[in-house]
């Protein structure tokens, strides 16, 4: 016997990941699910952003790890509220794992998430955690090719920030090559030539997340 | 590897779907695969042998189609398959496109006794 089905196979977990959403949404609290490969400086990037606004706003931090609470760690000793998840093998955060931190934060008294997802150009692309919207790092060490071969993640990605430009003497990769293939397969993506290291660029990117965290609150009102 | 969440959800639903018509064992089962959702054809069926294998379900045929990335143009309204992931309308140029498949991960019939 043949049974028409018809469903999508991650549909369980896109209805925890609006669940996320919208607890989210009534809190006002503006989300971003950040992704990149090891070592791209996802972590970096956050210790960086949180030293320029925590003073603005208050921030909240999910790690994503399959292994060590190192990266959690390296966040909390900023002083901000900061949930470590061991996935212990997957490869990816999922909306399950974000709904079971969420007895430890008072959203209420939060602006700003920022879920760290692991270190992966693949799978977490594929799975919503409630976010409002996906970040992705990609730094200039691993190479102008990435967009052509890993296009999910730059095509459900808002905003591209290629890190490690201090590098480029260093390194054979054209930014200009990264960005062309990016907005190819993402012309409505915003890119930002950032380096952690030394804070080049990164005022734009705060400006970014902060026109989002207003946007949100006016949404929300 | 996500194929094995992947693999995981879907048993969930085959379970779902047999239990809700009574079926007892598991012939094939029917998948659409997009072209750009970022799942391997070759690990997927071989986490569902895995995680099937000495199981009711055990011995069930994974049958998967590719489902092209397809494109519409909300200026012209044109449909069209995007080659080499570009965004772009072949027909007046524009960029900005609806992806109306190819991003698939479905589960569209299984075959049951």
């Amino acid at each position: 016997m043949k049974i028409s089905v018809v469903r999508d196979i991650l549909e369980a977990n896109e209805r925890i990941a609006q669940q996320n959403r919208e607890l989210f949404d009534r809190n006002n609290l503006l989300v971003l699910n950040l992704m990149s490969s090891p070592g791209a400086g996802k972590t970096s990037l956050l210790e960086r952003t949180i030293d320029a606004l925590k003073n603005h706003i208050s921030m909240g931090i999910i790690e994503g790890d399959i292994q060590s609470s190192r990266d959690a760690e390296r966040i909390a000793q900023k002083g901000v509220p900061t949930v470590q998840i061991n996935t212990g093998g997957a490869c990816h955060l999922d909306g399950n794992m974000i709904r079971d931190t969420f007895e430890e934060f008072d959203f209420k008294a939060l602006d700003l998430l920022v879920v760290e997802n692991v270190g992966n150009l693949v799978c977490p692309a594929e799975f919503k955690v409630g976010e409002d919207f996906k970040v992705m790092i990609l730094s200039v060490t691993e190479g102008d090719d990435k967009p052509a071969k890993y296009p999910l993640m730059f095509h459900e990605s808002k905003v591209l920030l290629i890190n490690k430009i201090d590098l480029l003497p260093y390194v054979d990769c054209s930014v200009g090559k990264i960005e062309n293939e990016s907005r190819k397969i993402n012309p409505d993506q915003e890119i930002f030539r950032i380096s952690c290291k030394t804070g080049e660029g990164l005022e734009e990117w705060y400006e970014w997340v902060k026109k989002r965290l207003k946007n949100k609150r006016i949404k929300s009102q | 590897m996500h194929e094995m969440s992947i693999a995981k959800s879907l048993i969930d639903i085959i379970h779902e779907e047999m239990a809700k018509n009574d079926a007892r064992i598991l012939r094939t089962v029917r998948l659409n695969i997009g072209e750009m959702a970022a799942i391997v054809p070759e690990s997927l069926k071989f986490c569902f042998e895995i995680i099937t294998k000495d199981t009711e379900l055990e011995g069930a045929k994974l049958i998967m189609a590719i489902i092209p990335l397809m494109g519409y143009c909300h200026s012209c309204k044109e449909e069209f398959e995007i080659i080499d992931y570009a965004f772009l309308c072949p027909k007046c140029g524009d960029t900005k496109i609806e992806t109306i498949g190819g991003q698939d991960l479905s589960i569209v019939e299984i075959e049951v006794d």
